[in-house]
This record gives C-alpha cells, structure tokens and sequence, in this order.
C-alpha cells in the first residue's frame, strides 16, 4: 500500500475522495428553458467558473422557462492556507460563573445591559437566544446571570430611542441585533447608531457590541463597533467580552 | 372522531369555556371602542383612495380633518355622510376636497341624521356585495377549477418588488403551490397607514397595497386557469392597520390573512388595546369576505422553548377561536398556528411534535389549521435542514394538518431562491403521497409516550387558562404569560390612536358584515 500523498497547506485544494481531486458540488438556476440547450450551457457556466470537467448530475424544469441544475466539477485553484489571518474577538470566554465572579472582583457592582433589533427588524431570535432568561442551547441568557441587570428592548427600535433608553439606565453595553441583511438594509442603521452615539458624547462611555447570522467581527470594528457576534457565539461569550472590555477601558 | 390521543372532552371543555369567558369579558371594552385604523377602514369601504400630494393616503387625510375638529367619537361615517348630503358628492370627490382644504368635515353644516344614514348604507350595502360577488367568485372558481387537496402546501415570496414576486408566485404555482403568501416589508406593521400603488422597493418583503393585491390577484387567476387549480392568495391583516389590510383584500379578493388577535401586543410591541379593538373589526371583515385567518401562535415557539410553552400555543389558539366566534367567523375559516420547532437534538421529540399536532387537530376538528415548519434550529447546513423539513411533513400528513407552510432548506441563510422553493414543494408531495392515509391506519400506545404528552399539554393549557379567566387578560400579558413578553396596558405603539365612542356612533358595516355570509 503507499503511503497516503503530504498535505501541501500552502496549496490546499477541495477534497472529494482523494487528496487534490478538487472536487466541488453546487446548485444554481439559470433563466432558460429546460432541455439539452440548458444542460450544455450550465456545464459551460460551471467551466468558466473554474472548474475542470464539470458534470451537470441532475437538471430540472422550474416551470417558467427556468431550469435548476446540481453540479460536480474539479477546482482548479488552491489556496494558501499558511498565509490566511482572520481578525477575531480575541478574549477566551469565561462561563456565566467565572463572568459573575469576574464582576464581583474587578467591576464591583451591578452593570447593565441594553439589547435591542434596531431599525426596521423585526426579528428577535438573535437578541432573544442571548439576553432572554432561558438563553440558548444550554447557555443560560443574561437576565439569568447575577450582577448583570439585562434590558431585552425587543424589535423594530429606533436607535434614537435605544440611546434614550442607554442614558436613562445609565447602560454600560449596548448589543444591538441585525438579522435582516437584504440588500444590506443592516449597514447604515448600525452606522447610524455609532454617529448618533458619538454626536451625544457617549461612544467612548459605552461598550457596544452587534451581533447576527451575516455579521463578522471584521465589519463591526469598521463600523464603529467594539465588537461583532455571529452564529455560534452564546450569552457568555458576550457577557465575557463586555466585562473585560470594561475593565481594558476602565468603565 | 375517537380521540387517538384518549384526551378527557371534560378537560377541553373546561379549558374552552375559560377561553370563552376570556373573549367574553374583553367584549365589553372592545365595543366601547374604536381606533383611527378602523375609521380609516370605513371610509376606504365607503370607496376613498388615493393620496394627497404628499402622499399621505386619503383615508388618514379625512381622518385627520375630523381630529383636529374633535369630531371622531362619532364616527367616519357620520361626518362623511354629512358632507355627501350637504354637497351632493361622493365620498371620494368629499376626501378630495378635504385633501385641498376646501371642505372642514366637523364645519360642514348639520344634515339631518336620516339622510346621513340613508346616503351611508346606499354605499355601504354595494361595498359589501361586491366583497360578497368576490366571495361568490371564489366559491365558484373552485367549483370549476378545483382545489388543492389539504394540507395545501403554502410558498412565501419576498423580492420587494411586486413584479419579481409575480414571477416568483407563478413558478411556485406551476410547481404545486396551492397558497401564496406575499411576505409584507419590514416595519410595514409599525406604519400607521396603508402606502398607495404598486411598489418595487421593499425589505424582505414588499408593501402590501391595494395595487399590489390586485396585481398578484390578477397573475394567480391567471396561472390557476392554467394550471386547473384556484390558487389562494395570502397577506398579513396584523400590525397597526390590520382592518385596512383586511377591507383592502376583502375588495380585491383576497383568501388567507394572517390575522391574531394577540400577536402584535406581544411581537409588535403593539397597545394591547389598540390591538383588541383593530382585531375585531378586521376579523368581521375576514368573516365576511370567506378570507381563512391565519393565527400566530407558532412565534411563541420561536421565543420560549417549544416543549415547555406547548400549552401556551394550545391556550393561546383557544382564545383566538373564541374572539374569531366573536367577530363572527366559522371554524372552517380558523387557521390556528402551530409549529414544529422544537430543538432537533431531543430524544423522542418527533413523537412530541406528533402529539401536539394530533393534539390540534382533535380540539379544533373543523378548523384549518395552519402548521409552520422549523425555524429557530434551521442552521446553514441546508442538508440537515432538508432532512428537519421531511419530518415536519411527515407529521402534517399523519395528522391532517389544513395549511402546510412549506420549509425552507435555507430558512436561516436568506429569503428563498427560486429553486430553495421548488425543493420544498418537491419534498412535500413526494411526504404527503407516499404517507398519504399513514393517520387512517394507524393508532397510538394507550397511556404512551404520544397520549402523554398531549393529555399533559392540555391540562396545562386549561390550568393556564383558568388563571388568565381569573386575573384577566391585560394583566396576564402585564405578566410575561405568554411567550415570556411582558407588555404594560398603557404601554406599546398606537395607543393614542384608540377613543371611545360616542353614543351615536356610527359605522354600518359591523351590522353588515356581521356574521359571514347571510
């Protein structure tokens, strides 16, 4: 038997059944009527995409002169993975106790939190799944923990009254959800709420953090942002990063 | 029916007369009562639309002529009529004039009350037979077209633009769709008005208008000729305008609204007040207009845990049929909501998810409910996801679920792409053939895991409604009951839009429309 060929992590590639085949699956619809014409013409698109033999595996009518097609073709580029650096929040995350704890030592009283969708979302999933008691997937919500008065303002809140809200609780973070992204309708609501802050004097006095399945780290800090949250992260990973970040900046 | 589930009809019995009691002792403040969205509602029935030059819809012009003259206690209709006697003009030509600040509605001089009456009911009487021929015309497209058969399989469209949508809405129907739901724009449920036209611009949806409705109305006609089946067409009678949204699709024949009497206080942050008067009015319209309501209580699942809040869904869906009794609607027209959303991950929780559907079903027999598929575990991996939809059908089918709100593979990635939509549909026929007398045949273990679950569902439910019938509705939502929302009773949007009326108000069309079809 030989032995199985070096991973080159400098030239990585897709890994169907062996090393390098490149092998890639994908399914897209193109806006002509089904037959052989289609068939041909998704091969050929899959070809110009990149990669080598493409196999149109099942292609189906969508019943106005559309056609849908499942594909398997060879990449023909790689990557370098030895080169890739991801900017990410770089706190390791206590859990709800060690947060408590770490409240109790270094912060020394109640802090509170303020939650919100803003603009136009109506959608709470998001800032339900980390401020609610309950919480997610086992990870207990903010207003279960201790020291941490937590504010769930809920959907659709104008940032203007967000900020009203922060001033009147005397908030130390601010978590703002978007999970609407079409047509980018997220970007300037979250700009706005950084320039209304900043124009109130009260950016440098607030930890604010966003979160939602289509936002990064990367595009919060561009943003203005202290930090950005997506899927995966729990209730302690921001209550974690809120904390400490407390603490970096002396609040 | 013989309950599979051995549930005691004691126990549902009690739990619906606590219901009753619940919509009973609302009553009283909701005939009280009317709103700026319900006068709106009488004066687009009274045939005004339109806008101004500053687009500001017509029915809020003369709406606001009549605040500002400290009139509207007596209702739209009053000061209309009274204008159309005195002028001899329609009430769209009146609203026009308002609109130019050549007529002062409060300011016009007394006309007598009989010919106020006399010139309202003449228009009210032919709104309401063109919503009752609209009715007429669907009984009888259906009669000769034919119908989808239950669970009718239910598609979303969202593009924002109206056009798109109508592509979109086409393709699903040729595909197998029997209902298509346009999904309003983000925030249409906070505006105070209804926008005008059609529109191309939207946010995961796109505006419901009178011009939208009838563009889709007309493209589903259309491809349900084509296709030999009537293909029914859906929007969202909720928010701050919900008896506008209703008469706007009572007039361009409209089939199914989603339409709660509890779910923009609690997700909406809507005044439970305003919200209790504005569900009614719009709910004798649904009634009359043969329109299927949708109710909402799949959200609740989407907020708390869906094994332990089941019982709020099946109180929940208690309630909302005794307010639709209330506004005069018939079981056949309820499509309670349900959901399968539970986490993926619990043992056994298929067969939970089974008892609370068969559960549904056997409490509401007639009704046509409305199941929604998993949302809150869907993830982007699509595949799974796929897989989490198949099960969701597979209960539908078993349990005789009336409307099947088709899952996305994509749910939690975007609004669907034109093939996410023919996968669905694909996954669901192939369930509902291939399982399609699956409930005829079998039955489920006496005291079993399914009879369990659903007995216990049900006491919690009736214990839950119990303690609402004693402490009252307002306080019980004050409380965080339901869905682990608190909204305070002043509190919320659109509170100032609610008054008192006057005691001779008037508005002809709670008379008229009353009680479905006469």
């Amino acid at each position: 038997m030989s032995k199985t060929q070096e991973i080159d992590l400098r030239h990585v590639k897709p890994y169907g059944d062996t090393l390098n085949d490149g092998k890639v699956q994908m399914s897209f619809t193109l806006p002509i009527p089904y037959g052989d014409e289609a068939k041909e013409a998704a091969r050929v698109l899959a070809k110009k995409m990149g990669f080598e033999e493409p196999e149109v595996v099942h292609y189906m009518d969508l019943g106005i002169g559309y056609t849908y097609f499942v594909i398997y073709g060879s990449c023909q580029h790689d990557v370098d993975y030895t080169s890739i650096e991801v900017p990410k929040v770089e706190v390791e995350s206590m859990d709800k106790y060690g947060v408590e704890a770490y409240i109790d030592e270094h912060i020394k009283r109640d802090i509170t939190i303020i939650g919100a969708c803003t603009g136009t979302d109506a959608h709470t999933v998001g800032i339900d799944a980390i401020m609610n008691m309950k919480g997610f997937a086992g990870h207990y919500g903010l207003e279960r923990y201790k020291h941490v008065n937590a504010i769930n303002m809920g959907s659709q809140v104008p940032n203007e009254e967000l900020i009203a809200r922060a001033i009147e609780e005397k908030a130390d973070a601010l978590l703002v959800s978007q999970i609407v992204t079409q047509k980018n309708v997220h970007i300037p609501n979250l700009t706005q709420l950084i320039e209304l802050l900043e124009a109130e004097g009260l950016r440098d006095k607030l930890v604010v953090v966003c979160g939602g399945p289509r936002l990064s780290h990367e595009l919060a800090k561009e943003l203005g942002y202290d930090a950005g949250f997506t899927t995966g992260s729990f209730a302690n990973d921001v209550a974690t990063f809120i904390v400490t970040e407390m603490v970096k900046r002396g609040l | 029916m013989k309950s599979k589930l051995n549930l005691d009809p004691q126990v549902i019995e009690s739990a619906r007369s606590a219901a009753g009691n619940i919509a009973d002792s609302m009553q009283g403040f909701i005939d009280r009562h009317s709103t700026v969205t319900v006068e709106r509602t009488v004066a687009r029935l009274l045939e005004i639309d339109g806008v101004d030059e500053i687009e500001k819809p017509l029915p809020n012009v003369v709406v606001d002529n009549i605040i500002e003259g400290g009139g509207l206690e007596r209702g739209i209709a009053y000061w209309l009529g009274n204008a159309m006697v005195k002028y001899k003009k329609s009430a769209q030509e009146i609203a026009e004039a308002v609109s130019r600040s050549e007529i002062d509605l409060t300011k016009v001089e007394k006309q007598s009350d009989k010919e106020i009456f006399e010139c309202i009911l003449e228009i009210a009487q032919k709104t309401t037979n063109r919503v009752r021929e609209n009715r007429e015309y669907r009984t009888n497209t259906i009669n000769r077209l034919g119908d989808g058969a239950q669970p009718y399989l239910y598609v979303i469209v969202a593009t924002g633009n109206i056009y798109e949508d109508v592509v979109q809405a086409q393709a699903a129907a040729r595909q197998g769709a029997d209902v298509v739901a346009v999904i309003r724009t983000t925030a249409q449920s906070l505006l105070d008005y209804v926008p005008y036209g059609a529109t191309t611009e939207g946010f995961g949806g796109t505006y419901a208008t009178q011009e939208n409705f009838r563009i889709m109305r007309k493209a589903l006609d259309e491809v349900g000729e084509e296709v030999g089946r009537y293909i029914r067409l859906c929007n969202y009678c909720s928010g701050l305008c919900m008896p506008e949204i209703a008469a706007m699709g009572a007039l361009e024949r409209l089939d199914v609204m989603l339409n709660d009497a509890l779910y923009g206080i609690l997700f909406r942050d809507i005044n439970m007040q305003r919200t209790l008067v504005d569900q009614y009015f719009s709910r004798i319209i649904n009634g009359y207009a043969g329109v299927i309501i949708n109710t909402g209580e799949d959200n609740y699942l989407t907020t708390a845990d869906a094994v332990e809040e089941a019982h709020t869904v099946l109180a929940s869906q208690l309630m909302n049929e005794q307010f639709a009794f209330k506004a005069g609607l018939k079981e056949e027209q309820m499509g309670l909501g349900h959901a399968f959303e539970m986490n993926p991950n619990i043992e056994n929780g298929f067969l939970l998810e089974l008892a609370q559907a068969q559960m549904a079903r056997e409490i509401f027999p007639k009704a046509t409910l409305k199941y929604m598929p998993p949302t809150k575990f869907m993830t982007g991996d699509i595949f799974k996801g796929h897989l989490m939809d198949a099960m969701f059908n597979l209960v539908s089918i078993w349990t005789k679920q009336g409307i099947q709100l088709l899952g996305m593979p994509t749910e939690a990635i975007h609004t669907p792409h034109l093939q996410d939509r023919m996968l669905s549909i694909e996954n669901a026929k192939y369930i509902f053939n291939n399982a399609k007398n699956i409930g005829d045949e079998i039955e489920f273990k006496k005291d079993g895991i399914i009879q369990k679950r659903a007995q216990d569902v049900l006491s919690k439910a009736e214990e839950l409604l119990k303690e609402i019938e004693s402490i009252g509705l307002f306080d019980t939502i004050e409380q965080g009951k339901f869905a682990d929302v608190k909204r305070p009773r002043d509190g919320g949007k659109g509170l100032d839009g609610v008054f008192e009326k006057h005691q001779s108000y008037f508005n002809p069309f709670i008379e008229l429309m009353m009680g479905g079809e006469k």
